[in-house]
């Protein structure tokens, strides 16, 4: 029969019927139904099995703290593990899994880890698998992960989408049940910026759980309807505040399509919001907590108020016949609401002698439900009367309660913790919350519904300085929460439903020395769960206090902290995946390269041209080869748009430079350009480039592609912080300009026709190292730099972005006639290694001035940053690292960047290391593999035969040392 | 966090580039300075349980550079002032 | 301006400019824009506001704010710095026009190409905002310019209408990034 539990009333949509899967069974629900609920309507109470003793679990709570009914929801790609039934929104279609079973859920293998439990008690992983180590990995974890994992991934990409977002309020109410609708209510009218947020997907909290709260029955939907039309406030319901972060940051994750079979076509799954709160009011109520007894975790043993939640709201009874279990007043009205839905009540167990008795159902004075039966859901229970008589009592349902605990969580993101309340035998928000945070209603310990109503009005009207809404009419019972924690005498009763965690592991945990609250918490893992423990916590610290004879204040609390509850890695990552992890920066000639077949490489941010490959090239080598032979013998183009480039102008502009130089600026000619060495105030090298002057008053500095941010950086830092009174003004045009490098014997040629005329670029107008504004192409506006990576007759030519796509196909035409060569970034780095142009691999932020053979460089007639320290006598030792070239001694050798230099015959060990290779390319140039790198002294030991070992790679070869600069070592190309 | 920028009022802390200690800007002078002076500017920093001067730079911003004074305990930032105004009062001055 | 014969291409790699439309909001790619920098002298930054405010027509903004005027546009980017917009058709030597209005008193510097720049107009512009950068959009008016991140690219935001049309300007090399990033908040949030 189907929903055969569903009975009267709720704010379920009865017109439509759903559809859905349970481990391959189909069943039929509503909209307004949660997964749990739908599945207690069809007299489904088992959903899941236990973590390690894989006992058969059913729902515990209708809410987000659920410990047990967890479930793999949805197929395929979009299969999520570990998913509560509890707050599952019903869907056509809905597909689910129970988790840590197997074969099946009736049936399980595993369920015989329940009668080997007293091997598997607080601490068994680390007194049981603690030798041999090897065995960890090979067996105890492969093993424990199948039968103690919880839900299974699908190990596909997920196919939705997340955002990220941000919004901002003058106050964030975080929890819309009596409390956090007054507040809203409050705020709104008073023309208050409000966010009112709640993880469920309807509006009302406990209202929509409980009958006969308040006086007029449309009260909650008049509250939403005014609420919704003022434009001030911002309803977000399936949106969970999951932390509260510093100066008034709120963490929310907003469900946008959980609700959805799929999410609709553009739409995000889940959003993640990163909401401004000027001030914040926690209304986020309370959790019952249950009374651990024997065998308290069978299916259909469940907290009083989910009972109330499931019968009232989604008119689904867990049974035909119920039973309550109670310490306080609470549970009788679980009692009258099921006898007004036509369910029977069994009997109310009172543990109470003086509870009040009740003409419609029979009330157990003095009662506790000592153990209870039924293999795969609850038979019934044993009670243990008041004269000390046992009796059993029939029922497939119990409702427990232990009484409320306010839901502090968030008070205590930022370190604050609750203070205990004798009155209500629980901890409430107390100690320093987060600065701007209130608390308002059950999360405040104000239980009754005219307490939560008016605490939320007043506190949102104190904060925000306006008039308090008034409240309807509603209960006011007064609370009386005595503590009772456990059935005296029981041991495997549940405190942590979700890791198993049961009053005699606590106990063996007390009686093993574990005694501070934390050790407890690590020690059995109570708590430790994706719930944080909502509905165990307080039992175990109760446990432990008595046995330590303390009061419960005096032992602590573990801390909570976020997320509030489990949150999904996607969200967190948001638009942030896979080609969109980063930006990504194209140069000007991207488009064109990408027509001619480029191979890109990631650098930084950027994408660059790595090599061109032609038709029938089918190694990349043959391609770099090539690029490099044909730059050195006639032209090559290289896009260097990528190197950062700094705007220093000002009447000290030249001063400045000197300050971040270690070489000196200040006598550098109009019209010239010059190589500089940033150093680090400890004298380390930190970058390297090019100034080039174009007024008295204004240069372009060049920096490495991959430093350019940290340099702009580091000169804001030496303008503002320590010379402030400089007249220099800085400012990035890295992406203003298109960059391109032209180098090899025909670069001036080619140049020539396409610089206009009026510029003369012969060598004796425009020498090595010039450097000057000129035209293009008929009139463009363009910049000339005589400079050379390369080590060939070279220049770099800049002109505004849009034109660089432009220039580029300019280039190439006009360069035919020299068989002109476009070259990536591999051929530019076999190039500067050929002539010995540092570059990051020895910039490496160990490497000093000195070690880059530029020592005489620092100048010693002004001062610089990082030119005092580089000074230091362990820095300038006489055996320093110094630049050299390295050759195989036999062409046909290979040398590795990262090998070690060490002396023919002489040991190879740590001890006896005489340098290290740092970059490695094969050179076309000189037909063999060359190799720079840092050698001991190196400056004097040219023609030395040494041993190149690189233990990694297995590889031993001899090599000679030789002059850093491969190529045209006297520099005659460059100046040619 | 949130850095009340001088200029620009509440800004994310999610736009700054953060350095470290604002005694930085107390570079020693290359004249007088000697060796243990550099040494001390170069490698020795407090580590107070407290409030901490520091600098930030505001690099998804206006490109200043900051001192925050901030709790290193409870992040509570109590002045946050434009580092150029903070050198010039030290006698950072030419 | 130049007489030169070679063809722009726009940040986003098309002889055209973009057009995106979603429900009511459609986002263009702007292409006419010159921009230029602005930064006082030492001891200058009086007299380099007086002849701002001689070649704007107006004072120069202050933090936050921008001057949305025709036909020189400007925004403030830091203390006594600012960026200078004119249409690009007739001041592509804007960097030479704000230079010599200004004389000694500020540095300039060429930024039109340093940039790309994306216009919202239409519905939608609150939700599509709030999915890409911190910006209070509930409370920006016509005249905020703020720096901000979106995506992790340093961009302006400049309100015109707060509830019909924003400017973004963001680093050109990037453009497809920024695109991206703002078209698919639109269709997520529209």
């Amino acid at each position: 029969m189907t929903q055969k539990n569903r009975v009267s009333g709720g704010l379920i949509d009865r017109a439509t019927t759903l559809k859905f899967m349970f481990d391959g069974k189909s069943y039929e629900g509503h909209p307004g139904d949660t997964l749990a609920s739908a599945l207690l309507a069809n007299n489904v109470r088992l959903m899941g099995r236990s973590f390690k003793y894989h006992r058969p679990r059913g729902p515990l709570t209708a809410g987000s703290e659920e410990p047990n009914a967890i479930v793999e929801l949805r197929g395929g790609a979009r299969q999520e593990p570990n998913t509560r039934a509890t707050t599952a929104e019903l869907y056509n279609g809905l597909l689910a899994k129970s988790q840590n079973r197997w074969p099946s859920l009736a049936f399980d293998a595993m369920a015989i880890n329940d009668r080997f439990s007293n091997f598997l008690t607080a601490g068994f992983y680390y007194k049981t698998f603690m030798w041999p180590a090897a065995f960890w990995e090979k067996l105890y974890e492969p093993i424990i992960r199948k039968a103690a994992g919880l839900g299974s991934l699908s190990m596909r990409a997920d196919p939705d989408a997340y955002d990220k977002g941000f919004r901002h309020c003058d106050l964030l109410i975080i929890g819309a049940g009596p409390a956090g609708l007054m507040a809203a209510l409050t705020a709104g009218r008073g023309g208050k910026e409000v966010i009112l947020a709640d993880e469920d997907f309807a509006l009302g909290g406990r209202l929509n759980a409980e009958t006969g709260l308040l006086e007029t029955g449309d009260w909650l939907n008049a509250t939403i309807a005014e609420l919704s039309s003022l434009p001030n406030v911002r309803l977000m319901s399936r949106t969970t505040v999951i932390g509260a972060f510093d100066h008034g940051i709120y963490g929310a994750v907003e469900r946008v399509s959980d609700h959805l079979h799929t999410p609709d076509v553009g739409k995000p799954r889940q959003i993640l919001w990163r909401i401004y709160a000027k001030q914040s009011l926690l209304c986020a109520g309370a959790t019952e907590r249950p009374i651990a007894f024997e065998n308290n975790d069978r299916p259909g043993i469940m907290l009083a108020g989910a009972v109330r939640t499931y019968v009232n709201r989604y008119a689904a009874t867990p049974a035909q016949r119920v039973a309550v279990f109670t310490n306080n007043d609470d549970g009788h009205r679980t009692a009258v609401d099921l006898q007004a839905r036509g369910v029977k009540v069994a009997a109310v167990i009172d543990t109470r002698a003086d509870a009040p008795l009740a003409d419609a159902y029979e009330v157990i004075r003095g009662g506790q439900v000592v153990d209870s039966k039924g293999r795969r859901g609850l038979t019934f229970v044993e009670v243990k009367q008041a004269d000390g008589s046992m009796r059993t009592v029939e029922c497939g349902a119990l409702g427990v309660s232990g009484g409320w605990n306010p839901n502090v969580h968030l008070t205590c993101h930022q370190r604050g913790r609750p203070t205990w309340d004798d009155g209500l035998a629980a901890f409430v928000p107390g100690g320093e919350l987060p600065p701007g945070m209130q608390v308002a209603g059950a999360a405040n310990g104000v239980f009754s519904t005219h307490g939560a109503l008016t605490s939320g009005a007043k506190a949102a009207a104190k904060m925000m300085g306006v008039k308090a809404a008034k409240a309807p009419k509603a209960e006011d019972a007064p609370v009386s929460q005595t503590p009772f924690w456990y059935v005296e005498g029981c041991s495997r009763a549940w405190l942590d439903q979700q890791n198993d965690v049961t009053v005699k592991d606590v106990k063996l945990s007390h009686q093993e020395g574990f005694r501070s609250v934390e050790h407890l918490k690590r020690y059995t893992t109570l708590g430790m769960a994706t719930d944080q423990g909502k509905t165990s916590n307080m039992g175990g610290l109760a446990i432990m206090a008595e046995l330590a004879g303390k009061a419960i204040p005096e032992v602590g609390t573990t801390i909570f902290r976020p997320p509030y509850t489990p949150t999904a890695i996607g969200v967190l990552g948001g638009r942030m995946r896979g080609m969109e992890f980063h930006p990504t920066r194209l140069t000007p000639s991207h488009f064109w390269a990408k027509e001619r077949g480029a191979v890109f490489v990631e650098v930084g941010n950027w994408l660059r041209a790595q090599w061109f490959p032609l038709p029938g090239e089918t190694h990349w080598r043959q391609s770099v080869d090539r690029e490099v032979t044909a730059t050195r013998a006639s032209v090559g183009v290289c896009d260097c748009t990528t190197l950062g480039k700094i705007d220093v102008q000002g009447t000290d502009a030249a001063a400045f430079l000197n300050k971040v130089y270690c070489n000196g600026f200040a006598k550098l000619a109009v019209g010239k350009t010059r190589y500089g060495l940033m150093l680090r105030e400890d004298g380390i090298a930190m970058d390297d480039g090019t100034a080039g002057r174009l007024a008295e008053d204004h240069f372009v500095v060049t920096t490495t592609t991959a430093n350019a941010a940290k340099v702009y950086q580091h000169m804001e830092f030496v303008r503002q912080c320590l010379f402030p009174d400089m007249d220099v003004q800085l400012i990035s045009t890295t992406e203003a300009w298109a960059q391109y490098a032209v180098a090899g014997p025909n670069s001036r040629r080619l140049l020539q026709k396409i610089v206009d005329a009026v510029h003369d670029i012969s060598n004796e107008a425009f020498p090595f190292m010039a450097c000057g504004n000129i035209t293009v192409c008929g009139g463009l506006r363009a910049r000339l730099f005589r400079i050379s990576f390369s080590g060939e007759l070279a220049f770099e030519i800049a002109v505004p972005a849009r034109y660089g796509d432009a220039l580029m196909r300019r280039l190439m035409a006009a360069g035919e006639e020299f068989d002109v060569t476009p070259y990536g970034t591999e051929a530019l780095g076999v190039m500067r290694i050929e002539k010995g142009h540092a570059a990051g691999n020895e910039l490496n932020g160990t490497t000093t001035a000195l070690n880059l053979g530029m020592g005489r460089m620092v100048s010693k007639a002004k001062d610089s940053i990082g030119s005092k320290l580089s000074e230091r006598p362990g820095l300038n030792a006489a055996d320093a690292l110094m630049q050299v070239g390295i050759k195989p001694r036999d062409p046909g050798d290979k040398i590795t960047a990262g090998g070690h230099l060490m002396l023919l015959g002489g040991p190879v060990d740590a001890a006896h290391d005489q340098g290290y290779v740092t970059s490695a390319a094969f050179s076309p140039t000189l037909g063999s593999m060359i190799g720079l790198g840092f050698l001991k002294n190196g400056g004097l030991r040219e023609g030395e035969r040494m041993r190149l070992v690189s233990p990694v790679t297995d590889l031993t070869v001899e090599v000679d040392i030789v002059s850093a600069h491969f190529v045209d070592p006297e520099g005659e190309r460059v100046r040619a | 966090m949130i850095i009340n920028h001088p200029l620009l009022g509440p800004r994310d802390s999610a736009e700054f580039v953060y350095l470290g200690d604002a005694s930085l800007i107390d570079r020693p002078d290359p004249e007088t300075a000697t060796a243990e002076d550099w040494h001390a500017y170069g490698y020795l920093r407090d580590n107070p349980a407290g409030e901490l001067r520091e600098l930030w730079f505001h690099e998804g911003g206006d490109r200043s550079w900051l001192v925050v004074t901030r709790n290193t305990l409870t992040h509570e930032i109590t002045s946050v002032e434009m580092a150029r105004d903070v050198a010039r009062a030290q006698g950072r001055s030419k | 301006m130049s007489v030169h014969d070679l063809e722009p291409i726009t940040a986003l790699g098309g002889a055209a400019p973009q057009v995106d439309t979603v429900a009511g909001l459609t986002c263009t790619e702007v292409t006419d824009l010159a921009l230029a920098s602005v930064a006082a002298r030492l001891g200058q930054e009086k007299a380099c506001a007086k002849k701002l405010k001689a070649l704007l027509g107006d004072a120069a903004p202050g933090p936050g704010k921008a001057l949305l005027a025709a036909p020189f546009s400007a925004m403030w980017m830091g203390p006594d710095q600012w960026m200078i917009g004119a249409d690009f058709a007739t001041h592509e030597d804007l960097e030479v026009q704000v230079k010599t209005a200004l004389r000694s008193t500020a540095s300039v510097t060429e930024q039109t190409d340093g940039w790309c720049c994306f216009d919202l107009s239409g519905d939608g512009i609150a939700p599509v905002m709030e999915l890409l950068c911190p910006v209070n959009m509930r409370s920006l008016q016509s005249g905020d310019a703020q720096r901000t991140q979106i995506h992790h690219l340093g961009c302006f935001v400049v309100c015109g209408d707060p509830d019909g049309f924003i400017r973004i300007l963001g680093p050109r090399a990037s453009a497809g990034s920024l695109h991206h990033a703002i078209v698919t908040a639109m269709q997520s949030a529209l």
